[in-house]
């Protein structure tokens, strides 16, 4: 009945101690875990034909090689290619563990801020570091707009500097919010039909017919959710990529 | 893993076709209207061409495969058109807005603590993180250019 329960984490089993903090195996560590190894396997598997007709295996694999290719292409141009692998792993990851949270009695990985936020950090940084290396302090110039007046300059830079800071925030929120309340709102309506029932008698679980109805039109919204927050994330990442490599223009 | 170094994967996805162009050449009769399937019903019960016209379709279907699985070949320079539905545009505009005015909340709460100048920092941090909030909410939707504030 309480919506909140099926985000708990739980020790499976503990891997021994740092310090005074328990490293356990949890229940997200189990999803996780799955998730890599199932798609390891989906890629590894589907790719080793390498056929000229595809099985149904391989096309799915190759279409998400191109789904991501194309979006990294589009947003960030031919040389953001370079970081394609790490744009198709955060795709294929959130999307996975995305869709693992919508299969009764599963957990949601995505849906505590912790997972996303250590996400978006990494973009981040990884912006961070390689657009330093690559462009050293010129960078910088990305807070820098062109044809500003002198007089409100620092103002300007303030802001793009306090811009530059609340994405990953933005970015982790948005993945983390939509799952949690997704979810949230299917097990809320689930409870109105035993709510119902336990209140009326007979008319009420005929009249549970109604959440009932909701639950199934808010699975089907939770799937394209899943979908569409695991690509948002991805062309998000694009396009602060894109900004490492082409800062300021 | 061989996927993933890849750079056209769609050769693999043109070769069935390339198989199917010389089986269509034995039994062009039956497949020749599968090779347009644009043109619309309409055309479908017109004879089948001499082999010169057949093989001119095929040119034409092959080009338009390449148009249409390769649309940024040739633009290496950024674009920043991301499509995505009505629903996550809606939830990306909000949280820009939040974000923004949260780390403005933070660093000024902070340098308050550190300096001591509270509350002249909180007070201008938060009205430049609602600036910066308003501008990626701007950036997201598209009103302005991403990097150029005064065109």
């Amino acid at each position: 009945m309480d919506p909140i329960h099926q985000f708990q984490i739980v020790n499976l089993f503990s891997l021994g101690k740092l310090g005074s903090a328990e490293i356990a195996f949890t229940n997200s560590a189990l999803f996780m875990l799955t998730a890599v190894v199932g798609l390891t396997l989906f890629l590894v598997i589907g790719t080793a034909g390498g056929r000229a007709v595809p099985t149904r295996l391989q096309s799915a694999a190759e279409l998400s090689y191109e789904f991501v290719a194309s979006m990294v292409r589009s947003t960030a141009g031919q040389e953001g290619m370079r970081f394609f692998p790490f744009v198709f792993t955060i795709f294929m990851f959130v999307l996975t563990l995305n869709l693992f949270g919508l299969i009764p009695y599963g957990f949601t990985v995505t849906s505590h801020i912790i997972i996303t936020a250590a996400l978006a950090l990494m973009v981040f940084f990884t912006v961070l570091s390689y657009g330093l290396i690559r462009h050293g302090l010129h960078f910088f110039d990305l807070f820098v707009p062109k044809g500003v007046p002198i007089y409100i300059l620092p103002m300007i830079v303030a802001i793009e500097i306090l811009s530059f800071i609340s994405r990953p925030i933005s970015h982790s929120v948005r993945l983390f919010a939509n799952m949690l309340a997704g979810h949230i709102a299917l097990k809320v309506f689930a409870g109105f039909i035993i709510l119902l029932g336990g209140a009326l008698g007979a008319v009420g679980w005929a009249g549970g017919v109604l959440p009932f109805g909701m639950i199934v039109a808010l699975t089907a919204l939770e799937l394209l959710v899943a979908f569409l927050q695991a690509y948002v994330f991805a062309v998000l990442t694009c396009i602060y990529l894109n900004d490492a490599i082409h800062p300021g223009h | 893993m061989r996927f993933l170094t890849q750079v056209y994967p769609i050769s693999k996805v043109r070769a069935p076709f390339r198989a199917a162009e010389q089986q269509r050449s034995l039994n062009s009769k039956r497949v020749e209207s599968m090779a347009d399937g644009t043109q619309g019903p309409g055309n479908r019960k017109q004879p089948p061409d001499d082999e010169a016209a057949l093989s001119a379709r095929l040119q034409r279907l092959g080009e338009r495969l390449t148009q249409a699985s390769r649309p940024s070949e040739n633009g290496s320079g950024p674009r920043r058109t991301a499509d995505a539905s009505a629903i996550a545009r809606g939830f990306r505009l909000s949280t820009e807005l939040v974000a923004g005015v949260l780390v403005g909340a933070l660093l000024g709460w902070l340098l308050d603590r550190w300096l001591g100048i509270s509350p002249w920092g909180l007070i201008v941090f938060l009205l430049l993180g609602f600036a910066a909030g308003v501008l990626n909410v701007m950036r997201a939707a598209g009103v302005v250019d991403e990097r150029h504030l005064n065109d």
